[in-house]
């Protein structure tokens, strides 16, 4: 029991933060305990956001991670887990000023967020800011309803079973 | 289209079955069976149709459907059971509405959201940690 305890450095851990801060808007915060352009730089080269975009404890796997950080430069993640099929998130990079700010989209969905992180360096720590702007209300409150993704067939073969239940129940 | 009747017509309903299933398919497989015999039920697809448009409190829908009050209330508890419809008393009156009480549901994936940020995050904090190891070390080696 005291080795679990020394191996969870819990008191060194930053916490990450997360937020609904607007109708439209998911706000996350984490501090890092290194200059703004290091953690600029794992945010950007993308052998090092390999390293971490997926982590192991989530049961993701990162297939694919392609990321031309530059104004225009798209991305493309590409995901799995856990035996089903992969999941891509891609877009592109629109404001890239470096070790300070990054702008991009994500067109996975139409009700893809914008996101924007910003990277404020104060006495040798960054204080990193990830907002999601997502296109409208609607958007954000079926994402945090877990709406998204790739369960439109499953809606949609449900739909049909039930229309068909529902007609053979109401003329019974 | 305020009336009611569109429970005798499978097609009325559709628009708002589709909302209804999207709020199921998050349920676990074992609440499916539930779902499935609450919506076998005329007056039950009807009261979501109808909650599908706004919500309502039980003495509403049981004027709309021409119920009793008991009768009104026993239907709406098995769709709640089912998950398909959360109740808030708000003084004298129980106010119906579509899915699961909507802040419980959005607190729930953000903190799922959340951990999956925080877990990346640690992960960032190793990488962080070499790089200045690195920089550190470089800067030794050679100037700029």
């Amino acid at each position: 029991m005291d080795a679990r305890r020394e191996s969870e450095p819990t008191s060194m851990k930053n916490r990450t933060t997360m937020e609904r801060r607007s109708e439209r808007e998911l706000v996350v915060t984490r501090t890092f305990d290194g200059p703004a352009r290091i953690v600029f730089e794992a945010w950007t080269k993308p052998e090092l956001l390999k390293r971490w975009w997926a982590p192991k404890s989530t049961g993701l796997s990162l297939l694919s991670c392609e990321a031309y950080v530059r104004v225009g430069g798209s991305y493309r993640f590409e995901f799995g887990h856990e035996g089903s099929k992969p999941m891509a998130f891609f877009g592109k990079y629109i404001e890239v000023i470096p070790h300070s700010r990054l702008v991009w989209t994500n067109d996975e969905s139409a009700d893809g967020a914008l996101t924007t992180v910003t990277f404020e360096e104060k006495g040798g720590k960054t204080l990193l800011v990830m907002r999601e702007l997502y296109p409208s209300k609607q958007a954000l409150d079926g994402a945090t309803a877990g709406m998204e993704g790739g369960m439109h067939e499953t809606f949609e073969q449900l739909d049909e079973l039930l229309v068909t239940l529902g007609a053979s129940v109401s003329r019974s | 289209m305020l009336t009611h009747g569109g429970a005798e017509d499978p097609l009325a309903y559709r628009p708002s079955v589709r909302y209804i299933l999207n709020l199921m398919v998050q349920y676990s497989r074992a609440r499916f069976d539930a779902s499935f015999a609450a919506l076998s039920d005329a007056t039950r697809r009807g009261v979501l149709e109808q909650l599908g448009r706004a919500d309502a409190s039980i003495t509403d829908l049981a004027e709309k459907f021409q119920m009793t009050l008991t009768g009104m209330k026993k239907h709406v508890g098995v769709l709640e059971q089912a998950g398909l419809v959360s109740t808030e008393k708000v003084g004298r009156v129980r106010t119906c509405k579509l899915g699961l009480r909507r802040l419980e549901q959005e607190a729930a994936w953000i903190e799922k959201y959340r951990q999956l940020w925080d877990a990346r995050f640690d992960e960032l904090d190793n990488v962080v940690e070499e790089l200045k190891r690195k920089e550190t070390v470089d800067g030794r080696k050679k100037r700029e």
